[in-house]
């Protein structure tokens, strides 16, 4: 298994790399102070595993996985163990280690690691109605036709009992599925469930109301559960 | 007070002496520009800052196996983002500790 390691303390790397060299068949191929330079090292290479720190000057590590399009497996490596319910939020992540980090504990990382599948590797099944992503593509079944979305273009996706309803920028869809299946396909750093019948992308937000959301011309009701997730996703002034 | 060990290091090493030294060099040179970092953000009244490189130095704290100091560590890290200095004395003794170990290496 090919990883990299990504913290700004050398420390930390040094003896992370040490952790992963009392492993076998793990590989560190690279080593990075800061994610900026992992970004560019990514964009050309392909790895199994990162072990990424959260705090990091500039770009913190939840920063650093926003902006990856397929993130492979990652474990998070911190001094801080507050982050561990936010860091659960994305699938691509396997385990969350807190410095300073024992050889046992970090073998049972590796060993899950080893053992999990993210949810993009995951093939569904034939019988699901929305059939698979790639990239910024979801194909949804339509009349025994795989109807090609592009993700960015969705604006909204409501729950109509057993459908759901998928507005796009040009047309509307409607699909026998879950918007429990629909959001697990989609990136979390553009999607949020905003209340029980609706998933939001927030890009397409126009303005929000007391309990509201304007996306086009819909208005879209926020629970009062999910509006504390919703504040800390925008860029507030 | 008490005085750093090796049993994280050593844990680690298995005895792999290389691994030891390349180590303590690494330590030897990120503390005290770390630990300046302290210095310069503490005196500039930078909070949020000093915070950050508290943070960081706990790593340091905690492999070197300073069970203590290293909650001393946290709690300083939590008062300096309450903008309270508490603790400012018992952390930067513990930098001194630390400091004086390295030197011995």
């Amino acid at each position: 298994m090919n990883c990299i390691i990504i913290d700004d303390e050398a420390t930390a790397r040094a003896i992370i790399s040490q952790l992963c060299h009392n492993i076998e068949g793990l590989k560190v191929t690279e080593e990075f102070p800061n994610a900026i330079q992992a970004i560019k090292y990514l964009n050309q290479n392909d790895v199994d595993l990162i072990f990424l720190d959260i705090h990091m000057p500039d770009f913190t590590g939840f920063d650093f996985i926003d902006t990856l399009r397929n993130p492979p497996k990652i474990i998070l490596t911190t001094s801080d163990a507050n982050f561990a319910i936010q860091a659960f939020e994305y699938d691509c992540i396997v385990d969350y280690l807190v410095k300073p980090i024992s050889q046992e504990r970090f073998q049972k990382a590796i060993q899950k690691a080893k053992t999990f599948t993210n949810f993009a590797n995951n093939g569904s099944s034939t019988h699901e109605k929305i059939e698979s992503t790639s990239g910024n593509d979801l194909y949804v079944n339509i009349d025994r036709r795989l109807i090609k979305i592009d993700i960015p273009s969705i604006s909204l996706i409501e729950a109509k009992g057993d459908y759901i309803l998928i507005k796009t920028d040009d047309k509307n869809y409607t699909v026998h599925s879950t918007l429990k299946k629909i959001e697990g396909k989609l990136p979390n750093h553009l999607f949020l469930k905003v209340h029980r019948s609706f998933v939001i992308n927030i890009k397409k937000i126009i303005d929000i109301e007391d309990n509201s959301v304007l996306i086009k011309k819909d208005v879209i009701p926020v629970s009062r559960s999910n509006r504390p997730e919703l504040m800390k996703r925008l860029n507030l002034l | 007070m008490e005085q750093p060990n090796m049993i994280y290091i050593k844990s680690l090493s298995g005895g792999d002496k290389s691994f030891e030294e390349k180590l303590f060099a690494i330590i030897k040179s990120e503390f005290p520009t770390e630990q300046q970092i302290y210095l310069n953000h503490i005196e500039a009244q930078n909070y949020q800052l000093t915070a950050e490189i508290v943070h960081k130095l706990k790593h340091k704290i905690s492999i070197l196996g300073l069970k203590k100091s290293y909650k001393i560590a946290v709690e300083f890290e939590n008062n300096l983002l309450d903008e309270s200095t508490a603790l400012q004395e018992e952390f930067e003794s513990i930098l001194l500790i630390i400091t004086n170990f390295l030197k011995q290496l």
